[in-house]
């Protein structure tokens, strides 16, 4: 039996059309502010005169600029795809200058359809607490239910909270993430637009999760997003994004930068599902700080894009602080998934968890990639890192680069990796019970991700699992 | 430089290589092979390549056809056989240029080849002893074993006072011919003043079995470069170490799997104990080729952590490009619990004394697979010298 694939007949590249279909659309550009293609100061200084940023910012950004522009891209390590990216080709900033609108009556028609389309308004009124939903540079729509808002709960975009909140945006932004932590970071900083801003007061507990969507409407387009999560001491919030963009000729760059700040008993759950389309570069830098007793779970589901670089982290800063990042990843055709986490222990009795699911199929290539810091002096911290690789043709790739280290004999680590194919014996069990061999592979799949999926919202589980059915059709021969 | 008539095609070898040493950059931490790693071991100022090699080897009867002798010798007698062999390829896991210095400099070493279908029972041993201050010493270990040939080889590497600060830089190349089988076991106990290169590279073409182990408990600082090529289906690979500094020792290690054929296999067990202020950094990676479908693979470092200032650093990597493979690494940093302690002092074992047989039964796991009674128990005698210290 062979799983060559390199025939997908019509019926599967329609099924797996459908899926592409529902991102891959695009409305004409209607931008009242472009700050133009390539990047220089006067980029910087366009975007902060059209934003109108205090001082600080401005500085802020300039310096993230001189940093971006001083940093060697990191190919040491990193894959040379990276080379690729025409910086002076992208677009940093559109905008149609509206402020975000708190009903979606008021949001422009292509807009609103665009997010119709999506989904997004009808998840808000099944389950959502508060919507963000960004299109190219800017929200177009934010709204959060009243009665956490009464409570006290902020959810804004980023250009408002450092204006309108300033006194708790600022202490924290660019702190656990600084600008020089990577050329991409730095990149973030000199070019933010969007992105959410999210204050959970002390003891408050947000029982339905808030979410944005990050959508790129436009080709060449650079899509920055600055979120800053601060849960106060004994809040529990869970925050989810979305993205999508439509199939442009050219690539397309999305960098964000996500931080997190978890203080004293509180718990942060951070959820992504990604399915950007498969020209976008994802270079993205998330990282959590955790104060004592508090939680920081990332839960990351990366497929579609042409290289998503993401290792979202956690720092346990308080004693007890726990950290974990779960992650599924699927790198099909052309595509290549390079996800991982960093947990930093600084902090004695610290546990963190890292388990990480990635299926390549096609000519797909997924990397795991790690780290684990326990410095010395320290006592009682606890690291697990699983890694289980799922090949499914024989042009499938994948790869593990974890570093550990570890000072101190008081401590525990373990880390695990394997590599496995869905088994012959598998299929030909099913294939006897009527089941065909598509199909066969398809649930075979699912349960190898079953156990983390459970871990999303029931709602995002389910297009999960669809999702990945989807990309699994014709990749069996 | 050398003593007896040198070939010319060597002559020519090692003045490329010479200029191939100095036109190369000097690693930095910023290179992956590097990373974690200490750069500063790297300074071999005031270094001069020692004048008179101060190498012994053992050999004993030997089957008809088998060629073991002095690396020079060979290179007289049997300059065809070496120009076919030595350092084919250029190392790929950090240290090419000092590779290239030691192909300019080599001097010493064992060249050892068995041709098809000899056995050769009892082990070959060879004893290398640096000495003198600030020497450089380059010896060389080359075994080619022919079709279902066997034969297994102890390199020892000692100092000849606890003084002299000297460095060595050995590189050995395995061979293992189809169906062969080769052994090789490198007992590390250098003094502590001493610095420690070694690059070894192992070939195993169908069929065959090859085992390499390293033991370290000498030298301040100590890098380890171990590749394994499985060229050929059916053929084994066993990467075997055992590393147990203490005080301010550092060890760095590097390993590569290598599987460019199907159906090959391999299995890698480093062992770490580390004690007070020690440091280890392992970095292994394994590389299934596109085509080397049916491979199984798999790597593991374990860290026992014996004091709270000891630091471990551990890099598992893997890269396949071929499906139907089994691979799995695996790492573990960990201290002895107190149950195991418990267990031992129940049965009237002081707790210090409990502790170092909890770390000796540690180390000794390693040396139980290299399956070659006179190596193990040589490796044996090596660790229990070593915790003898501690």
């Amino acid at each position: 039996m062979s799983y060559d694939t390199s025939t997908i007949d019509q019926e599967t590249q329609d099924a797996i059309s459908v899926d592409q279909a529902k991102g891959d659309f695009s409305f004409p550009e209607n931008h009242k502010f472009d700050a133009g293609v390539g990047l220089s100061s006067d980029t910087v200084d366009y975007i902060s005169n059209v934003k109108d940023d205090p001082d600080w910012v401005r500085e802020f950004r300039h310096k993230g600029l001189k940093t971006f522009l001083d940093k060697p891209m990191p190919t040491n390590w990193a894959t040379k795809d990276l080379e690729n990216i025409d910086f002076d080709k992208i677009r940093y900033y559109l905008s149609d200058g509206q402020k975000p609108k708190r009903s979606w009556d008021e949001v422009p028609p292509e807009v609103l359809e665009t997010f119709e389309r999506l989904g997004v308004p009808e998840q808000e009124r099944a389950f959502l607490a508060g919507v963000e939903a960004q299109y190219d540079s800017e929200a177009a729509y934010s709204n959060v239910k009243e009665e956490l808002e009464k409570d006290g709960v902020i959810f804004v975009n980023s250009t408002e909270g450092l204006k309108e909140h300033e006194e708790i945006f600022r202490p924290w932004f660019g702190k656990v993430i600084p600008t020089g932590d990577n050329k991409f970071s730095a990149l973030n900083s000199a070019v933010f637009s969007g992105g959410s801003f999210i204050y959970i007061p002390k003891g408050l507990k947000v029982k339905h999760p808030l979410q944005a969507y990050f959508r790129i409407n436009s080709e060449n387009f650079g899509q920055f997003e600055r979120t800053l999560i601060i849960a106060d001491e004994g809040s529990e919030v869970m925050y989810m994004e979305g993205c999508t963009a439509p199939k442009f000729e050219t690539a397309t760059l999305h960098s964000a930068v996500v931080e997190l700040v978890a203080m004293k008993d509180a718990k942060i759950q951070y959820i992504t599902v990604q399915n950007w389309s498969s020209n976008v570069f994802n270079l993205v830098t998330k990282r959590g700080m955790a104060h004592e007793d508090a939680e920081i779970r990332w839960i990351d589901c990366n497929i579609g894009s042409r290289l998503t670089m993401k290792y979202p982290g956690v720092v346990m800063k308080g004693e007890r602080a726990r950290g974990e990042v779960i992650s599924i990843a699927l790198a099909n055709d052309g595509q290549h998934q390079d996800t991982g986490a960093k947990m930093i222990h600084a902090a004695d009795n610290t546990t963190s968890n890292v388990i990480s699911k990635s299926i390549s199929v096609g000519e797909g290539r997924s990397t795991y990639r790690g780290q684990v810091h326990i410095p010395k002096n320290l006592k009682g911290c606890k690291n697990n890192t699983e890694c289980d690789a799922l090949l499914i043709n024989s042009h499938s790739k994948t790869d593990t680069y974890p570093a550990i280290t570890v000072r101190g004999n008081q401590h525990v680590t373990q880390h695990e990796a394997s590599v496995s194919q869905v088994s012959e014996e598998m299929l030909f069990y099913m294939e006897q019970r009527g089941i065909p061999e598509a199909a066969a592979m398809s649930l075979a799949v699912n349960g190898f991700i079953n156990e983390l999926a459970q871990e999303f919202p029931m709602e995002y589980s389910v297009e999960l699992k669809r999702l990945v059915e989807l990309e699994m059709e014709g990749s069996v021969g | 430089m050398m003593t007896m008539t040198t070939p010319a095609w060597f002559a020519e070898l090692q003045e490329a290589a010479q200029a191939e040493y100095e036109s190369l950059p000097m690693p930095t931490r910023k290179i992956e092979s590097w990373r974690f790693g200490n750069i500063k071991q790297l300074d071999f100022e005031g270094f001069t390549p020692e004048d008179q090699t101060n190498i012994t080897l053992s050999i004993p009867d030997l089957p008809e056809g088998v060629i073991c002798m002095p690396f020079e010798e060979a290179l007289e007698k049997h300059s065809d056989l070496l120009q076919q062999y030595f350092m084919r390829n250029t190392p790929r896991l950090g240290s090419e240029k000092f590779a290239a210095l030691h192909k300019a400099n080599v001097k010493g070493g064992l060249f050892l080849y068995v041709p098809d279908d000899v056995v050769v029972e009892t082990p070959i041993e060879v004893n290398h002893s640096l000495s003198g201050s600030n020497k450089i010493s380059f010896p060389h270990t080359l075994i080619i074993t022919g079709k279902n040939a066997e034969v297994s080889v102890l390199d020892r590497f000692g100092s000849a006072n606890n003084e002299d600060a000297g460095l060595c830089i050995a590189v050995n190349d395995l061979i293992a011919g189809e169906g062969s089988r080769l052994t090789y076991c490198a007992l590390q106990e250098v003094n502590l003043t001493s610095r420690f290169i070694q690059i070894n590279e192992t070939t195993v073409e169908r069929g065959a079995t090859a085992k390499a182990f390293t033991l370290n408990t000498g030298a301040q600082w100590a890098r380890n470069e171990s590749l394994s090529k499985l060229n050929g289906e059916g053929g084994h690979s066993d990467m075997l170490s055992c590393s147990i500094p203490s005080g301010t020792q550092q060890f760095d290690q590097r390993t590569f799997q290598h599987h460019a054929a199907p159906h090959t296999n391999s299995d890698l067990l480093y062992k770490n104990s580390l004690h007070e202020n020690a440091k280890t950094v392992f970095s292994g990676l394994i590389l299934v080729d596109e085509d080397a479908h049916y491979t199984d693979a798999y790597q593991t470092c374990r860290n026992l952590m014996m004091n709270d200032t000891a630091e471990a650093n551990s890099m598992p990597g893997l890269e396949i490009n071929a499906d139907q493979v089994k691979c799995s690494h695996g790492s573990t940093s960990a201290t002895i619990s107190d149950e195991e302690i418990f267990y031992l002092r129940a049965r009237g074992i002081p707790p210090h004394k409990a502790r170092r047989l909890i770390a000796l039964g540690f180390s000794a796991q390693a040396v139980d697979k290299i399956g070659n009674e006179v190596l193990e128990s040589a490796a044996f005698e090596a660790i229990e010298r070593k915790f003898a210290t501690l």
